[in-house]
């Protein structure tokens, strides 16, 4: 069944919309992450003009971030504090992204940009991930092995402006989060990305925050953000389509309920090695395409407006 | 005052040749509106006529042709190349075309070249490179050309330039027809049909109507609403996501418990 998207200005078949929506779903909740960064670059392949495709995708990731922080509020592992405080930063960043965006597509590189943006943070963060679960599955293996606990105490430590985090935990300053929430923002409005698979990360490593209140803390963050990221998009580039988000969620939330519960069947260590390896392959295809002579050297795009 | 008398005679020269014409043409469209709902995959467009003789046809000119093209919104487009940069593969040179329509399909009785004179072409525009407005390419790009035949390389992939020779059938020197596909990937506008009539290469007399192509119900609305009220449209994006997002979580957790 074909659909004409309003917005997009194209036609697409609206199961295989619902379909794409429930794969990304079904991974997004199997390991916890928005999969904005799985279906952007599915979005443009299938024709949808980029800029449409990353408004439409924050829209969606808000839904399946509230599906989840839902989930999270119920568990008690959200740590709203500081989630308020990544926020402000992600807000801010946000904005600077979106102005970013518009400059460069002025000059036309955006699509480089965004592209360079996913090759490099999905290939780092993949190797990263992928090691570090490689070394997991080594350590439960031989299951003797020393645990190494993190460093608690770090140069973050010593920074001005601390503050209380009761749900965390933790005593640090502020600065640290408002420059991660910062940089997530800027990422988000530029990938068309949540930004959990940056921010995971950088919360247990740099952060120091518990692992349990890391996804729902995330989550609470990503809403705001991209539901901001949004709004933006919709009043300055006018590139939110409607009919495409509710296709997208539809299946994203369905899928993601699935998802969550295969999840639960696999051991932590196989599901980050898996996450890791497809985050591998996007960032592996994305570098070919970027490296490899493309076959049609030519590009159109509309001149100073969307395209 | 020489001057005026001249350019007098310029302008009234084709409202002559309009009265010392013998042919005309009458022509007719399936619809001249296309309404774009929300499961809208392209369209076809009957376009038919006759031509009207107040004398038998003139033998000495050759063959009655017809041409009949359909053309989107112009819009300005920029066309950009990529190149090899510290290995990888991005944007540099570009060319700004200054209108290039959207959409625009040609049909001819015969081989274009047959049908029309580069002349003729010239003054009206014809052939899918005339039908280009394209006027300066920077200094630093000295093949502009390859930059106006990336545009119509790619939309004709598209479907979106078409040239169809021989497409349009003509009965007894009279009467003709053919169909002019709209694909699914269509933008709203005023789309203008034009019909051409030529003997020798020359046009003969030519025809021009509108297509109103729109969009239609729900898709209008979202439209309307997305371009006219910006922030209740992306609010209302928001709350349809968060409310999908809640009855997910409240569905899943009725089945689990």
């Amino acid at each position: 069944m074909q659909i004409y998207l309003p917005i997009a200005e194209v036609s697409v078949n609206a199961f295989l919309l619902l379909g794409l929506g429930g794969i990304v779903g079904i991974l997004s909740g199997m390991f916890g992450v928005g999969g904005g960064f799985l279906m952007t670059p599915l979005l443009f392949f299938i024709g949808i003009p980029p800029a449409v495709a990353v408004a439409t995708e924050a829209n969606q990731i808000v839904a399946s971030s509230f599906s989840g922080v839902l989930a999270h509020l119920r568990r008690k592992t959200v740590d709203v504090k500081m989630g308020i405080v990544l926020l402000i930063g992600g807000l801010v960043g946000a904005a600077i992204g979106v102005q970013a965006f518009a400059a460069l597509r002025a000059i036309g590189q955006v699509d480089l940009l965004v592209k360079l943006c996913y090759v490099l943070f999905l290939g780092i963060i993949g190797s990263l991930m992928f090691v570090e679960s490689l070394n997991a599955i080594r350590r439960s293996r031989r299951a003797t092995g020393p645990v190494t606990t993190r460093k608690k105490h770090n140069w973050i430590h010593n920074l001005p402006f601390k503050m209380k985090f009761r749900t965390s935990g933790l005593y640090i300053s502020v600065i640290p989060p408002l420059i991660v929430g910062l940089f997530v923002g800027v990422l988000a409005a530029i990938m068309g990305v949540g930004g959990g698979f940056v921010m995971v990360p950088a919360m247990i490593y740099l952060l120091g925050m518990p692992t349990k209140v890391v996804v729902g803390t995330s989550l609470f963050q990503i809403i705001f953000v991209t539901g901001f990221t949004t709004l933006l998009h919709a009043t300055t580039n006018y590139t939110v389509d409607m009919p495409l988000a509710v296709l997208l969620l539809v299946g994203g939330v369905v899928g993601a309920q699935i998802g969550a519960r295969i999840g639960v069947k696999l051991k932590a260590e196989q599901l980050r090695i898996l996450l890791a390896m497809m985050v591998l392959a996007v960032c592996g295809k994305l570098a070919f395409d970027l490296l490899v002579m493309p076959s049609e050297l030519y590009s159109i795009a509309a001149t100073g407006g969307h395209g | 005052m020489m001057r005026w008398i001249l350019l007098c005679l310029v302008l009234a020269l084709p409202a002559l040749a309009t009265q010392a014409q013998t042919e005309e043409v009458v022509a007719g469209l399936s619809q001249n509106s296309v309404s774009i709902t929300a499961n809208f995959d392209g369209s076809e467009i009957l376009i038919f006529g006759a031509v009207k003789r107040a004398a038998p046809p003139p033998v000495d000119d050759g063959p009655l042709q017809v041409i009949i093209t359909v053309a989107g919104p112009s819009e300005p487009v920029t066309v950009r190349r990529k190149e090899k940069r510290y290995g990888i593969w991005i944007n540099t040179d570009a060319v700004d075309v200054d209108a290039a329509p959207s959409f625009y399909a040609i049909a001819t009785s015969a081989g274009f070249q047959d049908v029309l004179t580069d002349v003729e072409d010239l003054r009206n525009q014809v052939s899918i490179p005339r039908a280009i407005r394209s006027v300066g390419a920077p200094m630093t790009v000295l093949d502009s050309e390859s930059f106006t035949d990336a545009l119509i390389r790619i939309r004709e992939r598209k479907d979106l330039y078409q040239l169809n020779e021989s497409a349009v059938t003509v009965a007894q020197e009279t009467l003709f027809n053919t169909s002019v596909t709209l694909p699914a990937n269509l933008t709203e506008g005023d789309y203008i049909a034009r019909i051409l009539l030529t003997r020798g290469g020359k046009v003969v007399d030519q025809y021009q109507t509108t297509i109103y192509v729109q969009k239609v119900g729900l898709e209008r609305w979202v439209y309307t609403l997305a371009h006219e009220q910006p922030l209740i449209y992306g609010i209302l994006s928001l709350v349809i996501a968060i409310v999908a997002g809640w009855l997910a979580s409240a569905v899943f957790r009725y089945i689990r418990s």
